[in-house]
């Protein structure tokens, strides 16, 4: 009997095996470390994620092989963006995206566009906040917006990311809405940008949330409003007063401006759905942890998650949104 | 004395055995990343970060400023064993360093290195514990035009370095300010001067600009000159340390000026490569005997490593109390606060006293065993220079290849540097100083970003780099430097006539 029960047990084994191994042969899984390109610096809002990401991931054990964060900043991401496309089949890489994914092709006329890679999912959307100084006079947008009415054109500064990107982009929103022009300053990261206007070298930013929220909370800057059709939902205190959710939209005030801003990841082109569907998966459980849950809260992200054909259709929307919005402002390549 | 207290309780912090565990380890790795080229901190933390997500965060951070302070130390040895700069800040120690080395003076220029490195680290770190809400105040009056007077002011501080004609000069600096220029102009955001090419989108890095005119030219050099080191016969010494420290208190006064430098640049954030390259440039201008400087003169050394330890030690603390990282290498760091829950701002002092007086410690802590495990490897570094050069020397091309590859990625950067080498090779036989080459690559790019932003604020108008005292002295500063070197010649003149 103790053979029979040695033998039951082998047949077991070799048959839960086998289960195991036709499963795996169904599911795709990577078979080498995976490139998590990053299309911007080190050190911005892109590449916090993206390397946030990467900590969950190897901390979870949610994934065999590492994720490897690389940044490939140049061109405005650019380089980021060509190398993906040229990685035809390649389903060990991908790229994290911000609106650059736009702007870039548009602005410079490299030869890119979003439909040269494989969408995968769209991980949140980051939010753009009208900051002044506290020292400033302006409680609120409507009073920031009609002194800026009042006075003569090129009077206000507005410091921002990059250049003919998202915070120009909407300085150029601005300017139409208040039909005075502002004078533009790029500055290299969101962080520089926080700290000009802290500085009192500009007179507002557009700054991201989790950019400006600790100057917010050491009382030296103010929201005037969020660029969205709806206030945002996080309803905990940041300053003694206020919270995320205190602060009017900007169409609430007389500005009717609405800005967000993509967090999505895209594959290589040429990949296998069975490929695309690992890596939804994979950020679907990311998007289950309670790190993430605290980073969303962190950064007041909006968490929208979308995949497949309803992430193409909405990126094929915001791509058309930002040609308009860049042929107004004069942004286009020649 | 606040700041006392708190840090006796930081030192209780980071004392702990695991912590100091996590230091040596954090130095150690830190002196590997700072010896490979390209390699830099930076890309060393962020390749780390990832693994200290498990980490208690006090730990964590502890274990990644060490390897921050291993990789400034670092940085210093290839330079001054092969010419090659480690890290963009050890460019500056190459000019004396190498040159000592030569001479079979390697290990007191190691020493002299290490030193200097760890004199520059503490006193930022004294700065950091006494005086953070003040100094982070003064680097929030830095707008867009002081910035731009800052640097003037490093370009100044250079005039009148080269010994070379004035005309190779400025066609060398010249084709630096072009090489920078490539690929996107961060003000109008177009592409410049990419022809199309995809390679070209990210622009010259000056880490492989470095790597290829230094190291590879360098390797062409030897090769040409009977493939041999000429340090060769430098013997060990193991009392090379103390002989060196007697002769290093002479230079009192270059010390202190390279740490006010560096604290200052630091702190700005000018960062650590303008800040070696202001602290030569002074010492220099400083020093009776000005014909030694480029020659094996221990003084060239002491200045900028000072400078380059105390800037990227003070970088630390706009990242900590303003959250804008004074550095690359910050930058990351600050990511890394950021994941584990740390808000860096005005009122993290307050919040999490434990994380950062631990921190502060630790800075302490780290470059005192940063300092001993480097100067007991000075020796083993400076016997590099007995093994022949036909072994170490493809060795060292390896090397190079793989930090030029590090630094993006990139296999066109490989040629690149390749390229750079040829045309260090010809300018060292022609004669053309790289120094400003160098020095045009590095700040061309964020001189002309501050100088444009500038004048976007000011539509135009010269005036805002004289609106405040602050911009208006550094300019004004600048120029006495400008015009120093002449002041020697037109005293001379005047003589003649009287």
């Amino acid at each position: 009997m103790i053979e029979f029960k040695n033998w039951a047990a082998r047949a077991l084994v070799s048959a839960v095996a086998a289960i195991g191994l036709t499963g795996a042969a169904h599911a795709w899984e990577p078979t080498k470390p995976v490139e998590f390109v990053v299309p911007a610096g080190t050190g911005g809002g892109a590449d916090q994620m993206a390397r946030f990401i990467q900590g969950i991931v190897a901390k979870n054990k949610l994934m065999e092989q590492p994720l490897v964060v690389v940044n490939k900043s140049g061109g405005a991401g650019a380089e980021g963006f060509l190398e993906v496309k040229g990685a035809k089949g390649n389903p060990h890489k991908i790229i994290i995206t911000l609106s650059n994914l736009f702007t870039t092709p548009l602005a410079t006329g490299v030869p890119f566009n979003w439909r040269d890679l494989t969408p995968g999912a769209m991980l949140a959307l980051d939010q753009f906040v009208l900051w002044v100084n506290a020292d400033a006079p302006y409680k609120t947008a409507k009073e920031y917006i009609d002194d800026i009415k009042a006075k003569p054109a090129s009077t206000f500064k507005m410091a921002g990311t990059g250049s003919k990107q998202e915070d120009q982009i909407i300085t150029a929103m601005i300017d139409k809405a208040t039909g005075k022009k502002i004078i533009y300053v790029p500055f290299k990261g969101g962080g520089d940008v926080a700290v000009q206007l802290v500085g009192g070298h500009v007179n507002s930013t557009v700054n991201n949330p989790i950019e400006a929220e600790a100057h917010w909370r050491g009382g030296k800057l103010r929201p005037l409003c969020i660029m969205d059709t709806e206030k945002l939902t996080y309803t905990e205190k940041v300053t003694e007063t206020q919270s995320w959710a205190d602060i009017p939209t900007c169409k609430s005030a007389g500005v009717p401006i609405e800005y967000l801003m993509l967090r999505g990841i895209f594959l290589a082109p040429g990949v296998t759905q069975e490929q695309v569907d690992f890596y939804v998966n994979l950020f679907k459980k990311v998007r289950e942890t309670p790190e993430w849950a605290d980073f969303m809260k962190k950064g007041a992200f909006k968490q929208t998650f979308m995949s497949g054909k309803e992430f193409a259709d909405w990126v094929g929307k915001t791509e058309a949104m930002h040609y308009g919005l860049m042929k107004d402002a004069g942004f286009l390549a020649k | 004395m606040d700041e006392l207290n708190n840090l006796m309780h930081g030192f209780s912090v980071a004392m702990t055995l695991p912590n100091l565990g996590f230091m040596v380890l954090g130095v150690t790795l830190g002196i590997l990343i700072g010896v490979l080229p390209g390699l830099g901190g930076a890309n060393g933390i962020a390749i780390l970060l990832p693994l200290t997500f498990s980490m208690d965060q006090t730990s964590a951070i502890i274990m990644l400023s060490c390897i921050y302070w291993g990789a400034l130390f670092g940085g210093a040895i290839t330079s001054i064993l092969f010419n090659i700069p480690g890290e963009p800040w050890s460019v500056a120690t190459t000019f004396d360093g190498y040159p000592m080395a030569q001479q079979g003076r390697a290990g007191a220029a190691l020493t002299a290195a290490f030193t200097s490195s760890f004199v520059g680290a503490f006193f930022a770190v004294l700065l950091i514990t006494f005086l953070a809400p003040l100094v982070a105040r003064f680097a929030l009056k830095f707008g867009a035009a002081e910035m731009f007077a800052v640097q003037m002011l490093t370009f100044c501080s250079f005039v009148g370095m080269s010994k070379e004609p004035p005309a190779k000069t400025l066609a060398v600096m010249a084709l630096g300010f072009a090489l920078a220029a490539v690929g996107m102009d961060t003000v109008t955001g177009t592409l410049r001067m990419t022809y199309g090419v995809t390679e070209l989108l990210k622009g010259f890095d000056f880490l492989i600009a470095v790597i290829g005119l230094f190291g590879i030219g360098e390797i062409l050099l030897t090769m040409e000159e009977g493939l041999a080191f000429k340090g060769k016969s430098a013997k060990i010494q193991l009392d090379v340390v103390l002989k060196t420290w007697a002769e290093l208190l002479r230079y009192w006064k270059t010390s202190i000026r390279s740490v006010l430098v560096g604290c200052w640049m630091g702190v700005t954030p000018g960062g650590a490569t303008p800040a070696s390259f202001m602290a030569y440039g002074l010492a220099r201008r400083g020093a009776k005997d000005k014909d030694s400087f480029g020659k094996g003169n221990i003084e060239g050394v002491v200045a900028p490593e000072t400078a380059a330890h105390a800037a990227g030690t003070s970088a630390l603390l706009p990242m900590l109390t303003l959250g804008i990282p004074g550095s690359p290498t910050a930058a990351v760091l600050l990511g890394g606060l950021l994941i584990w829950g740390l808000q860096p701002g005005p009122l993290l002092f307050t919040e999490k006293p434990d994380f950062v007086w631990g921190l502060i410690a630790s800075m302490y802590l780290g470059n005192i065993v940063g300092l001993i495990i480097v100067l007991t490897t000075v020796p083993w570094w400076a016997a590099i220079l007995r093994i022949p050069f036909s072994v170490i020397g493809p060795i060292i091309i390896v090397i190079c290849a793989i930090g030029a590859y590090t630094v993006h990625s990139s296999i066109f950067d490989v040629v690149m540097m390749l390229v750079f080498g040829v045309f260090g090779y010809l300018f060292k036989k022609l004669r053309y100083p790289l120094a400003p080459l160098v020095l045009a690559l590095v700040l061309g790019d964020m001189a002309e970003s501050s100088f444009r932003q500038s004048m976007l604020l000011s539509q135009g108008s010269l005036d805002i780099f004289w609106a405040n005292p602050l911009v208006g002295g550094l300019m004004t500063l600048s120029f006495v430097m400008l015009l120093w070197p002449i002041v020697p010649v037109l005293k001379h003149q005047l003589r003649r006539r009287t």
